[in-house]
């Protein structure tokens, strides 16, 4: 909403109050101001002038000389390339004569004294475009040329300053309005806060129309067919005269925002936005059978609006129709078949007062939006529909713009009822931790127009926003001042606050990573379908089955993710494009897996949430980092989670990876996750020049594995016996289930056993491979004798043999 | 030559030795051994008469003392020279690089949601999160939003079916929350939410939000106030002042933007603060009594008040980050400053 000052001064005098304060009060009681312009700022120095003589320039031929008197002691002489000016002309002139100490200022730039070809200028004429203005403004004047303020009906005279005679003397204020109070989408609706905010008087007038004889039920009959409109009123004006209208009421609607057009469409913008009430104006002659319905909409109805755009209606569109067809769209737009003309003779103007909920279906089903269906979507007040109509009447009388025929028309099925709130000075001042006192708070809601019935608050028409307490405390305190409420601290009982075990363990997560050097990222949780195939998923794969968003931007903000991995590389990748050599990079990802027919709710709501999965994804390339750093960190993690049946096994089948460097981790029989290196046929989608590896480990299912006791065990007591064992073995025999062999050669005195050494190729014949282990073994009840390790020894050496043909390196 | 003088003389020829030679061993017992001049002396000591045997005696032990005593110094000094050389053997260029382990970062969004929660862990607060993907009803019509409501347009919205969205707000975990507990309820809601904004310097279609919500008996729009003044003082400094403007939210009334005073200029005008002096940082209100009761409680026993951030916009402002892509984009060298 804009606002003229000027305009909202005829209601409410605050012409002593700079506007900055203006601004910064208002905003304070909650009408929030979003900026404000003065539209004069571009001009000043520029005065009314008569043309007294025009005589040729000495020195140029295009160049004409003018005696001007701009109502000083002397004439001035200023020099002009115009063609339209003539003696006897009142023209704007910006002036600058020497020695004044004026600074002339127009759109465009500063005017200075100054000669040209010789002969003394002492100002300049200027155009509508210099003082800001366009035709729509100035229909009278002409764009290549000097405005004559006689020729644009201007009443002035010589030394008039020209911002006031045109005007142009107004401030814009611009208002965010919030969707609770279209009773500020107004002039009026902002002079009644205004009024209240600086407490100062506001003088409303009740239109008074002259009526011009005739009947209005001799011309229309209205009907109202469908309860979404509650009601209607009408006015007919007859011996109508399209003309511009006069210039104090277009630079007001140009102060708002509003383009003028003419005197009839002119008065419903200028009603709209002084009462916030949307007006529409039919041509009579075009209203077929002098009837007026309003009903909705035959199923596929075509209309074209006055955008002479066509549109197809539907069922429940609400339309204003004549006897046989619509003429517009119930407060969104009029048609083209009832628009007003030049040639229009007499006009229908319409008041009316539409279902907020029905304005916004259909505005959103033909995508128009208008400032007329803007207001009625936020639901206004059917109490001022004929004030405004009556309004407008009062208007065409006072532009000379038609005769208003004698009735009006007011169809009001059933009154709006009255709201009350029980008024509660107590309960308000608890609830905002203040004290007003209870006369001092009637003071402040009957500057808001709220009334009293016993000890019941009664809710003024246009306040459909007030229903209950809190509506009336808010009401209170933005009068009172948000400000001045003071701090306090709650007083309640003791509620244990802090982090689940859950988020505490993801805290720990992140440090760990970070510590091991990972950096954390943050990616989209949606993303575009092609990122599954490019990331090596087969097309239709199932696991790619994905939640998908009916309204995205487009393919890249439909999917939402089934997993973690094609953000991840592609945010590795677009570090890699950057050349940074080499990344280490986790998130906690969530996840969406589709489900169906699962009850997530209570409300017996229709469809079922996806299950969302929180996933560890980790994402390396570059020096430093292969499958085995991957797998470390892997299990680094297991190992903080204090879990220790975890089984590793080699996954051939996952298309993202490298068949022969990808891993499940399993903890027992659940899957933990997957890891590995990018498979290189995916990694030809990405412009990757090293090695990726992956890993993506389910948060969830680690968290609930924790196996941390919270006890002590004993340090050894007793010394340890290492031995170490070269064993060479076929390919195909996993370190693994070597490893798992020698451990069950005795479960008690073997402590550890580690993998120190994996070698090929030398004495070591093709296919096969060496490799050494480091077996720590302890009893905890006494010192290990030679005897005891060598039987254990025997026992490993003759089990790796039996089980996978492993022979001790000679 | 008297016993006295003897000894002296060995002394000086012992002291003597030790500044020429360097093999101390053999100095010792050539002086000090069984067979060394100084033994030989006390041998002699038959000779010595019974009264002066006691200051004979203290006298070889003066000088035994005193040749024992520089020998050690001499061993000492040795050592000292050879610790001295090995010392200045291994000096090494400590200007050259050290081998550090790389310690990687948390996300900017992460570390400043965690600095928020636990501000008002601090104060009492719950941590209580939600699915994303939530119903319609939780995201908006429990939340006195129902279908329809202009006050639907200023927010727009990622929708998977006519019902089910992309939470655009966390407060259905605060509908979730009030409907499964029962007062006093201190909880935040830090978390992930869709707006259908397109990505730009200022806007992006994910975004993390935190909300908290309280709702007890006697709860007032001043302790609103009290916890919000708090929060703005450990985020933004202890001298930052907050300031209230009236606002509309459908689910609290009455509702207000939050300002904090400009933490770059302090409230004289800046570019940070576009000259206002104020920053605006979040949205607050008394909890709306449709939404107390349509979650099963009370609004005439209880009364609550709930506050929403952005935590994007307050990791911009500590971080004095320009554009909103950065964080999403994930650059290593920008992760790696933080």
């Amino acid at each position: 909403m804009i606002l003229s000052m000027n305009w909202l001064n005829d209601y409410v005098d605050v012409k002593d109050i700079d506007i900055k304060e203006y601004c910064d009060t208002i905003t304070v009681t909650g009408s929030k101001v979003e900026g404000w312009e003065k539209m004069d700022k571009e001009i000043s120095n520029v005065k009314v002038g008569l043309i007294k003589s025009v005589e040729k320039h000495p020195n140029a031929d295009k160049l004409v000389v003018c005696k001007v008197d701009v109502g000083m002691d002397r004439d001035l002489q200023i020099v002009t390339a115009a063609k339209n000016v003539y003696e006897g002309a009142l023209v704007p002139v910006a002036i600058s004569p020497e020695g004044a100490g004026l600074v002339a200022k127009v759109h465009g730039g500063e005017i200075k004294t100054g000669k040209l070809r010789g002969e003394l200028s002492e100002g300049m004429f200027c155009s509508i475009a210099e003082l800001g203005l366009d035709l729509h403004d100035m229909p009278l004047a002409i764009e290549e040329g000097i405005l004559i303020l006689n020729e644009s009906k201007v009443e002035c005279k010589p030394g008039d300053d020209v911002v006031e005679v045109l005007k142009i003397n107004d401030t814009s204020v611009e208002f965010e309005i919030t969707p609770n109070r279209p009773d500020c989408l107004s002039v009026i609706g902002l002079a009644r806060e205004t009024s209240a905010s600086f407490d100062r008087p506001i003088h409303l007038h009740k239109p008074v129309v002259e009526e011009a004889g005739g009947d209005i039920k001799d011309y229309v009959d209205v009907t109202i067919s469908d309860p979404k409109c509650s009601r209607y009123c009408a006015r007919v004006i007859k011996n109508v005269k399209i003309a511009p209208s006069p210039i104090w009421m277009r630079m007001r609607l140009k102060a708002s925002g509003v383009r003028p057009i003419n005197n009839i469409v002119d008065i419903t913008n200028y009603v709209m936005l002084e009462y916030g009430q949307p007006m529409h104006a039919f041509d009579y002659s075009c209203i077929s059978g002098k009837k007026i319905d309003v009903r909705t909409a035959r199923e596929g109805e075509k209309f074209i609006t006055l955008d002479n755009e066509e549109r197809t209606l539907s069922s429940d569109t609400l339309v204003i129709a004549d006897a046989e067809r619509a003429i517009g769209i119930a407060g969104v737009m009029g048609g083209a078949n009832s628009e007003i003309l030049e040639s229009t003779d007499t006009v229908v103007f319409e008041s009316a007062n539409f279902d907020g909920t029905s304005v916004r279906i259909t505005g959103k089903k033909l995508n128009m939006r208008t400032e007329s269906s803007g207001r009625f979507e936020k639901g206004l007040d059917s109490e001022m529909c004929l004030e405004a109509v009556e309004r407008a009447c009062e208007l065409v009388t006072l532009l000379g713009a038609g005769e208003v025929v004698t009735g009006s028309i007011d169809i009001y099925p059933n009154k709006k009822k009255v709201y009350k709130v029980p008024f509660e000075p107590k309960r308000i001042n608890e609830f905002l931790g203040i004290y007003v006192s209870p006369n001092e708070m009637k003071a402040m809601l009957d500057k808001l127009f709220f009334s009293f019935d016993g000890d019941d608050l009664v809710v003024p028409s246009f306040r459909d926003d007030v229903r209950c307490m809190n509506d009336i405390a808010e009401e209170v305190v933005r009068m009172y001042g948000y400000n001045k409420v003071e701090a306090s601290r709650i007083v309640a009982q003791l509620v244990p606050g802090g982090l689940t075990p859950l988020q505490q363990f993801r805290r720990k997560i992140c440090t760990l990573l970070c510590g091991i050097g990972y950096d954390e990222i943050c990616t989209y949780s949606f993303m575009s379908a092609k990122l599954y195939t490019k990331a090596g998923w087969k097309e239709g794969d199932e696991s790619t089955k994905s939640v998908e968003i009916s309204n995205p931007f487009g393919e890249d903000t439909k999917t939402m993710r089934t997993s973690s991995i094609p953000t991840m590389l592609e945010v590795l990748e677009t570090n890699a494009t950057r050349s940074v050599p080499s990344v280490r990079l986790f998130e906690l990802a969530k996840v969406f897996i589709p489900r169906e027919n699962v009850v997530t709710n209570i409300h017996g709501l229709e469809g079922t949430l996806p299950e969302e999965r929180q996933k560890i994804v980790l994402g390396t390339y570059g020096s430093g980092n292969d499958f085995y750093t991957l797998k470390g960190t892997v299990e680094s993690l297991i190992d903080s989670a204090g879990i220790k049946n975890v089984r590793f096994v080699a996954n051939k089948e996952f298309s993202v990876m490298h068949p022969g460097r990808c891993a499940d981790v399993y903890i027992n029989d659940v899957k933990l996750g997957t890891f590995g290196e990018l498979n290189p046929t995916a990694a030809k989608n990405y412009t990757f020049s090293s090695r990726v590896y992956l890993a993506e480990l389910d948060l969830q299912t680690l968290f609930e594995n924790i196996q941390k006791s919270e006890k002590y065990s004993q340090l050894p007591k007793y010394p340890a016996i290492t031995r170490d064992f070269s064993f060479v073995c076929g390919e195909e025999t996993a370190a693994g289930d070597l490893a798992e062999t020698i451990k069950n050669c005795d479960k008690t005195l073997i402590e550890k056993i580690e993998l120190f050494d994996v070698f090929r190729g030398g004495q070591i014949a093709p296919g096969m491979k060496s490799l050494s282990f480091s077996v720590t073994l302890r009893a905890k009840d006494h010192t290990l004798t030679v005897e005891e390790a060598d039987r254990i020894s025997r026992k490993i050496i003759s089990a790796a043999s039996f089980k996978h043909g492993a022979e001790i390196r000679s | 030559m008297d016993i006295k003088e003897q000894l002296e003389q060995i002394k000086k020829n012992a002291l003597d030795m030790l500044n020429s030679d360097s093999d101390l061993e053999s100095i010792r017992v050539k002086f000090l051994g069984k067979k060394g001049e100084l033994t030989a002396v006390l041998r002699s000591m038959g000779q010595v008469s019974p009264e002066d045997r006691p200051l004979v005696g203290k006298h070889v032990n003066e000088v035994r003392e005193a040749i024992e005593q520089a020998i050690e110094n001499k061993k000492s000094s040795f050592m000292e020279k050879a610790m001295q050389a090995k010392l200045k053997a291994e000096t090494i260029d400590v200007t050259e690089p050290g081998k550090k382990p790389e310690i990687g970062h948390r996300h900017p969004i992460a570390q400043t949601e965690e600095m928020l929660v636990d501000i008002f862990v601090g104060m009492g607060f719950s941590v209580v999160e939600g699915p994303e993907i939530e119903y319609d009803y939780y995201n908006f019509e429990a939340l006195n939003l129902p279908k329809n409501h202009p006050a639907r347009d200023t927010q727009d919205t990622f929708y998977i079916t006519d019902n089910i969205l992309l939470r655009s707000q966390t407060s259905p975990v605060q509908v979730r929350t009030m409907e499964n507990t029962k007062p006093p309820i201190r909880i935040i809601s830090p978390g992930r939410v869709y707006r259908a904004d397109p990505a730009d310097a200022t806007h992006s279609p994910i975004f993390h939000q935190m909300e908290g919500l309280v709702v007890d008996k006697g709860i007032t729009m001043g302790d609103l106030k009290g916890v919000l003044e708090l929060f703005a003082k450990k985020v933004f400094g202890e001298n930052t002042k907050i300031r209230f403007r009236p606002h509309h939210f459908p689910f609290t009334e009455p509702s207000a933007e939050v300002d904090v005073s400009c933490w770059e200029c302090g409230g004289k005008g800046c570019r940070v603060c576009k000259g206002e002096g104020w920053v605006e940082i979040l949205g607050a209100g008394m909890v709306h009594p449709f939404v107390l009761r349509n979650c099963g409680i009370d609004p005439d026993v209880y009364s609550g008040f709930a506050f929403g951030m952005g935590i994007e916009r307050i990791a911009l402002s500590r971080f004095g980050i320009d554009d909103l892509r950065l964080f999403y984009e994930n650059d290593e060298r920008f992760l790696k400053q933080f």
